[in-house]
C-alpha cells in the first residue's frame, strides 16, 4: 500500500469526487469530502516523513516506466507543498458546511462538493507530478474546477469574475502548453527529470527561450503575477466565503510552486537566472506589485477584495523571494508559501463566519462587531498581525528571511519597499480592527451572536498553527532551508 | 531566405491562427465571440503539436511491413486530451454565458462592467463614504 | 526554594498568569482587583529573588524555544535588565492601588479589558528586561505596543481613536520599519544578535556603515521618543492616568531608553561606537529634544501634556547619557531610568489625584489646591525636585553621574545641555508648586473637594518617599548601574 501512496495522493479525490456525485446527496458528499481531505493530509505528511531525507520517491504510474509513462516524484519541495494543500482542505473542508447553507442554494451543494474535490485532486496533482503535460492536465482539472467555484458566488458578478478568469486561466493554460510543446519539440521528452537532463546542453537554443518565456508568463497568469492580476481580485471577492478562502490559501501557491518546479526543476538555476536573468523581471514585477496592491488594498471599502489585493501583494513577496536568487530569498518564498496560506486562510475563515452571520462582509457590516463575535474578530485580529508580520506569528518569520535576503544582497531599496508595504498593511488591516472595535453597529443591521462552534474549530485551528509556527519556526524553516539549497544547487 | 520561410510554414499559419484568436478575444466585447476567438487560439497551439508530430517521409504510425519511418504518435494523443480539455472549457464557458444573460440580460462585456460599477457606486452612495 | 534559571521565566509568566486571572473573575470586580495585587506581590517577589544572584555576578540563562535554526528566544539575567524589572516590579503594586482607586473613583468602562491589558503590558516589560538576545527583545518591545494599544484607546472615543492611530502608526514604523532591518543586519553581519559585554559588532563593521546602524537602532526604538519620534507620548495622553503612569514610568517609555541602553552597551559596544564617524549626531539631537521639549512643556497649560514633554526631555537625558559613550555616564543613565521612573510616576499620581477629586487639568486652575490636597501636593513637590535633580531626591544623583561623564568625556554640548534644562525644568515646575501652596484661589473657584480617595493618596505618597529613600540609600541601583557591561 505504501509504496502507492503517490498515486492515492491524486486518486482517492479524483474517483470521491465522481463517487459522491453519483450518490447526489449532500450530506453524504459532505462527510465523503471530509473524510478524503483528511486522508489526503494523511498521505501527504506520510509522503513528507518518507522524503524529508532529502531522498525522492519515483512512481511510475501504471507500471509504465518513466520517461514512457507518467512518473509522480515526491521530493522535499512538493511534499512541503502537498502537506500545505492538503493541510488547508483539511481545515477547510468541515468548514464548508454550515458555510455553503447560508450561501449556495441547497441544490447545489452535491455539486460544490464536486467541484471541490475535483479543485482538490487538480492542485495535489500538480504538485506532485514529474510529468510536464500531465501537469497540463491536472491544471486545466483544477481551473475548471475553480471557475465553477467561483461562479457559485450569490452575488451576479461572481459569474462574470469566474467568465473572466476562464478566459484568463485559458490563456494561461495555452501557453503552458505550448511551452511543453517546444520543450517536446527540442528534446522528445516529457519527463521532467529527463527534460532537465536533455536541457543541459542546450544553452543557448531560441526555442528554449521561448519555451521558458511561455511557462513562466502561462504559469504568472496562474499566480497573478503582476500584470496579469486582473482576474484575482473579482475572483476572490466575489466567490463563496469559503471558495475564497480555500483558492486564496492553495491555488496560488501551487502556482508559485510550478513556477519553481519548472525553473530550477527543469530549466535549472543556471538557465534562469544566467541565460534569462528572470530575476531582473521577478524583482522589478515584485516590488510594483507589493507596493501598488497595498495601497489599492487600502482604498477598498469591501474586506473581501481587499484582502483579495493583500494576497497580490503576498504573491509578489514570493515572486520577489525567488528573483532575490539567494538561499535566504528562495527560503522565504517557501516559507511564505506555508505561512501566507495559514494567514489568509484565517482571514478569509473569519470574513466567512462574519458573512455567515451578518449576510455581507463589508467595511459596514463588520462595525461594532468585536463586541458581538469576539472569537471572530479575536481570529481576524491575529491573522492580520499575521500578515503585518508581528513577531510570534508565521508572518515574522517569512519577514524575516525576505529582508535578510534583500540585505544580503545588498539591495537596499527592495528592503525599503518591503518595510514600506508592512506598515501599509498596518493601515488597511487596522482600519478594519477600528471599526470592528470602535465603531457602533448601525442601527439598521441586526445584533447577531458569535458564530457556531463547527466554524470556530477550523478557524481557530488556523489561527494555533499560525502562532506555533511563528513561535517554533524551526521545522518549516528547516525544510525550506534545505529546498531551497536543493534547488539553487551550485549556482554562486 | 525565402525557402526557410516555406520550410517553417506550419509555424507560420499557427502564428497567424494564434494572433487571430487572441484579437477576436480581446477585441470583441461578445462573449460569445471571445469564447470562439479563445477557441481559435487553442486550436493553433493544437496544429502545433499536431504538426510537429510529423516526420518527413513518414508513414501513418500503424505498424505494418515494410516500413521503416514512422511519424511520431506521441504529440497526436497529447493533443486528444487537449482537445477534450478544450471543449470543457467551451462548454463551462457557453454556461457560464447563459447564466450572465439570465442575470445581466445581456452578454456585452462593456455593458456588464458598467452594470457592476454602478451597483458599486449604487452601494457607496446608499452607505456613505465610510 | 525554586532554582535561578527557572525563576527567571516566571518573571514573565506571572502576570501572564495573573492576565488569564483578571480575565476569569471579570465578573466579580473584586477578586478581580484582588487578582492584580496578588499577582503583582508575587512578580515583586519573583524578581526580588534574583536580585541577589545578580549582585553576586550569576548569569543564569533560559531558553525558551529555538525559533529559527540559530536564532532563539532566551532571557539571560543581567544588572541593566534587573534595574528595569526592578523598577517595573516595584512600581506595578503601586500603580495596581492607585489604578484601583483612579477606576473606581472616576467610574471608567471596561475595567477587566484595562487590568488584563496592563498585566500584559507589564509580561512584556519583563521580557525586555530579561531578554538574553535582541529578536527576544523585538519580540517583547513589540508585544508591548500591541497590548497598551487598547489602554491608550480606553475612552474609545474619536480622540482616543486618533490617539491610538497616532501611537500605533509612530511605534510600529519605527520598530518595523528601522529596528526589525537593523536587527537583521546585524545578525547578517555578526552572526548571532546575543547580548555580549562589549558589544558583538567589533571589527566586523566599520566606519559610516557602523553609523548608518547606530541611527538605525537608535531611531527604530522609537519608544525612547528621541525628536521627530516624539509625538505618540502627548497624544497618548487622552489615556486614564494609571495608564499614562504605566507609559511614563513602568513600562512603555523605559523599555525604549533601556533598550537603547541595552542596544549601545551589549550591541554595539561603547567603544566601537566611539569610533564611528559622526555618531556624536545622536548626542546632539539627544541634547536638542531635552532643551525643545523643556521649552514646549513651558508653554503647556494642561498638566498632564506638560508632563509628557517632562517625560519626552528626560528620556533623551538617557540616550545623552549613553551616547557621551564613557563608563562613568553608562552608570547614570541607567541610574536615570530608576529616578525618573520614581519621580515621573509620583507627579502623574498626582495630576490623576487632582482630577478625580477635583477634576481639574489645567496647571492655571491649580492655584491655592495645596492647602487641600496637602500630600498629593506634597507628593507633587517630591517628584518635581527629582526631575529638576535637587536633593533631598533621587534625580540629583544620576543628572550628577551623567554631568560627570560629560566632563569626563569632555563633550561641552552635554555639560550645557544639563545646565540649560536645569534651569529649565525649574522654570516650568516652580510655579506650579508656588501656585499650589501660595496664591490664593481664584475666585470663581468652588474649592467643594477634599483629598483624592485613599488608594490613591496611598500609592503616590509611597512612590514620593521612594524618591527620598533612593536618595539616602542608592547603594543596590548604583551597584547594578556600575556592573553594567562588565563581565563578571
Amino acid at each position: 500500500m505504501s509504496m502507492h501512496l503517490p498515486a492515492l495522493q491524486v486518486i482517492i479525490p479524483l474517483l470521491l469526487a465522481a463517487v459522491i456525485f453519483l450518490f447526489n446527496n449532500a450530506r453524504i458528499a459532505y462527510i465523503v469530502s471530509v473524510a478524503a481531505s483528511w486522508l489526503c493530509l494523511a498521505i501527504a505528511i506520510q509522503l513528507l516523513l518518507l522524503v524529508n531525507d532529502g531522498s525522492v520517491i519515483e512512481y511510475a504510474f501504471g507500471g509504465w516506466e518513466p520517461p514512457w509513462g507518467i512518473a509522480y516524484n515526491v521530493d522535499q519541495l512538493n511534499a512541503f507543498v502537498l502537506v500545505i494543500v492538503s493541510g488547508i482542505a483539511a481545515i477547510m473542508f468541515p468548514f464548508s458546511w454550515r458555510s455553503i447553507q447560508a450561501e449556495i442554494p441547497a441544490s447545489l451543494h452535491v455539486l460544490f462538493y464536486t467541484a471541490l474535490l475535483l479543485c482538490l485532486a487538480g492542485l495535489l496533482g500538480m504538485t506532485i507530478t514529474g510529468d510536464a503535460f500531465n501537469f497540463f492536465v491536472l491544471l486545466e482539472i483544477s481551473s475548471l474546477a475553480t471557475y465553477t467555484l467561483i461562479s457559485l458566488g450569490k452575488d451576479r458578478r461572481s459569474l462574470s469574475a469566474a467568465f473572466q478568469y476562464l478566459i484568463m486561466g485559458t490563456i494561461g493554460g495555452t501557453f503552458i502548453l505550448l511551452g511543453v510543446g517546444l520543450l517536446y519539440t527540442l528534446t522528445g521528452t516529457l519527463n521532467m527529470a529527463d527534460l532537465a537532463e536533455r536541457i543541459g546542453p542546450l544553452q543557448a537554443s531560441r526555442t528554449l527561450q521561448a519555451a521558458f518565456a511561455f511557462l513562466v508568463v502561462g504559469i504568472g497568469l496562474k499566480l497573478a503575477m503582476f500584470p496579469l492580476h486582473l482576474w484575482l481580485p473579482g475572483a476572490y471577492a466575489t466567490a463563496p466565503s469559503v471558495v475564497s478562502a480555500f483558492l486564496a490559501a492553495t491555488a496560488t501557491k501551487v502556482a508559485v510552486y510550478a513556477l519553481l518546479r519548472f525553473m530550477f526543476g527543469v530549466f535549472g538555476a543556471d538557465f534562469a537566472y544566467g541565460e534569462m536573468h528572470v530575476e531582473l523581471m521577478l524583482v522589478s514585477l515584485a516590488l510594483v506589485s507589493v507596493l501598488f496592491a497595498s495601497l489599492i488594498a487600502l482604498l477598498q471599502r469591501g474586506v473581501k477584495r481587499m484582502l483579495a489585493y493583500s494576497s497580490l501583494a503576498q504573491i509578489g513577496y514570493m515572486l520577489l523571494g525567488i528573483g532575490l536568487a539567494n538561499v535566504s530569498g528562495l527560503t522565504a518564498t517557501l516559507l511564505h508559501l506555508f505561512n501566507h496560506a495559514l494567514m489568509k486562510g484565517v482571514l478569509f475563515l473569519a470574513l466567512a463566519m462574519v458573512f455567515y452571520r451578518t449576510g455581507g462582509s463589508s467595511m459596514r457590516h463588520m462595525s461594532g462587531l468585536g463586541r458581538q463575535m469576539p472569537w471572530t474578530m479575536a481570529a481576524f485580529v491575529v491573522g492580520g498581525l499575521s500578515l503585518i508580520g508581528v513577531p510570534l506569528t508565521v508572518g515574522f518569520i517569512s519577514k524575516w528571511y525576505l529582508i535578510l535576503a534583500s540585505i544580503e544582497r545588498g539591495w537596499w531599496p527592495v528592503t525599503a519597499v518591503i518595510l514600506v508595504a508592512s506598515l501599509i498593511a498596518v493601515m488597511y488591516i487596522w482600519r478594519v480592527v477600528e471599526v470592528a472595535y470602535f465603531k457602533e453597529r448601525p442601527a439598521d443591521l441586526p445584533t447577531v451572536s458569535e458564530a457556531p462552534l463547527s466554524l470556530l474549530l477550523p478557524t481557530w485551528t488556523l489561527v494555533a498553527a499560525n502562532i506555533y509556527f511563528g513561535i517554533n519556526a524551526s521545522v518549516t524553516t528547516g525544510i525550506a532551508q534545505n529546498v531551497a539549497q536543493t534547488l539553487l544547487g551550485g549556482v554562486q | 531566405m525565402m525557402l526557410d520561410f516555406f520550410d517553417l510554414y506550419n509555424y507560420w499559419v499557427v502564428i497567424f491562427l494564434m494572433m487571430a484568436g487572441f484579437y477576436t478575444l480581446i477585441a470583441y466585447d461578445n462573449l460569445i465571440k471571445k469564447i470562439i476567438g479563445l477557441n481559435i487560439f487553442q486550436s493553433a497551439v493544437f496544429m502545433l503539436y499536431i504538426s510537429v508530430g510529423k516526420v518527413s517521409g513518414g508513414s501513418e504510425p500503424i505498424a505494418a511491413d515494410n516500413i521503416e519511418l514512422y511519424s511520431n504518435p506521441l504529440p497526436h494523443v497529447l493533443i486528444l486530451t487537449a482537445i477534450v480539455v478544450g471543449v470543457a472549457t467551451t462548454a463551462l464557458g457557453l454556461a457560464l454565458t447563459i447564466r450572465i444573460k439570465e442575470a445581466y440580460g445581456t452578454i456585452n462585456e462593456n455593458d456588464i462592467v458598467q452594470m457592476n460599477r454602478d451597483a458599486e457606486a449604487e452601494k457607496a452612495q446608499e452607505w456613505g463614504r465610510e | 526554594m525554586i532554582p535561578l534559571d527557572q525563576l527567571l521565566p516566571l518573571a514573565v509568566f506571572v502576570p501572564l498568569l495573573g492576565a488569564v486571572g483578571i480575565w476569569l473573575f471579570g465578573y466579580a470586580p473584586n477578586i478581580r482587583e484582588g487578582a492584580t495585587l496578588l499577582t503583582s506581590l508575587v512578580l515583586l517577589l519573583v524578581v526580588g529573588g534574583l536580585l541577589p544572584a545578580v549582585l553576586a555576578g550569576e548569569r543564569p540563562t533560559w531558553l525558551l524555544v529555538e525559533m529559527l535554526p540559530g536564532l532563539e528566544l532566551k532571557f539571560v539575567l543581567e544588572p541593566l535588565g534587573m534595574l528595569f524589572a526592578g523598577v517595573a516590579a516595584l512600581l506595578w503594586p503601586v500603580a495596581s492601588l492607585y489604578s484601583i482607586g483612579y477606576m473606581r473613583g472616576n467610574n471608567e468602562q471596561h475595567q477587566t479589558r484595562f487590568y488584563l491589558f496592563f498585566a500584559i503590558a507589564i509580561a512584556a516589560s519583563m521580557g525586555i528586561a530579561f531578554a538574553g538576545n535582541l529578536i527576544t527583545l523585538f519580540v517583547f518591545y513589540e508585544i508591548l505596543t500591541l497590548s497598551t494599544y487598547p489602554l491608550v484607546t480606553h475612552k474609545g472615543n474619536a480622540d482616543a481613536l486618533k490617539a491610538g492611530r497616532v501611537y500605533m502608526g509612530i511605534l510600529l514604523a519605527t520598530s518595523v520599519g528601522l529596528l526589525l532591518p537593523a536587527i537583521i543586519w546585524t545578525w547578517q553581519v555578526a552572526g548571532t544578535t546575543d547580548f555580549a559585554a562589549g558589544g558583538i559588532i567589533a571589527d566586523k563593521l566599520g566606519g559610516p556603515m557602523l553609523t548608518v546602524l547606530g541611527f538605525l537602532f537608535i531611531y527604530g526604538i522609537g519608544k525612547a521618543a528621541l525628536m521627530p519620534m516624539q509625538r505618540w507620548l502627548p497624544a497618548a495622553m487622552v489615556a486614564p492616568t494609571p495608564v499614562s503612569a504605566l507609559l511614563h514610568a513602568v513600562a512603555v517609555v523605559k523599555a525604549g531608553v533601556f533598550s537603547v541602553v541595552k542596544v549601545v552597551v551589549y550591541i554595539l559596544g561603547v567603544d566601537t561606537l566611539a569610533a564611528a564617524p559622526g555618531i556624536e549626531w545622536l548626542l546632539y539631537i539627544a541634547g536638542f529634544t531635552i532643551v525643545a521639549a523643556s521649552t514646549i512643556a513651558l508653554r503647556q497649560d494642561n498638566l498632564k501634556r506638560r508632563l509628557a514633554y517632562s517625560t519626552i526631555s528626560q528620556l533623551s537625558y538617557v540616550i545623552m547619557a549613553a551616547m557621551i559613550l564613557a563608563p562613568i555616564s553608562i552608570v547614570g543613565a541607567a541610574l536615570h531610568i530608576v529616578a525618573h521612573a520614581f519621580g515621573k510616576i509620583t507627579l502623574f499620581f498626582a495630576a490623576g489625584a487632582i482630577y478625580t477629586a477635583a477634576h481639574k487639568t489645567k496647571v492655571s486652575e491649580l492655584n491655592g489646591i495645596g492647602h487641600r490636597m496637602p500630600w498629593t501636593m506634597g507628593a507633587f513637590t517630591i517628584g518635581a525636585l527629582s526631575m529638576i535633580g535637587v536633593p533631598p531626591a533621587v534625580g540629583f544623583i544620576s543628572k550628577w553621574y551623567i554631568l560627570m561623564g560629560a566632563f569626563q568625556a569632555e563633550q561641552r554640548v552635554a555639560v550645557a545641555v544639563i545646565i540649560l534644562s536645569t534651569l529649565l525644568n525649574a522654570a516650568y515646575f516652580m510655579p506650579i508648586i508656588y501656585a499650589a501652596f501660595f496664591k490664593a484661589p481664584a475666585p470663581g473657584d468652588q474649592q467643594v473637594h477634599g483629598e483624592a480617595p485613599l488608594p490613591i493618596v496611598l500609592a503616590l505618597s509611597v512612590t514620593a518617599a521612594a524618591t527620598l529613600i533612593l536618595f539616602l540609600f542608592p547603594e543596590v541601583p548604583f551597584a547594578l548601574a556600575q556592573a553594567i557591561g562588565v563581565q563578571p
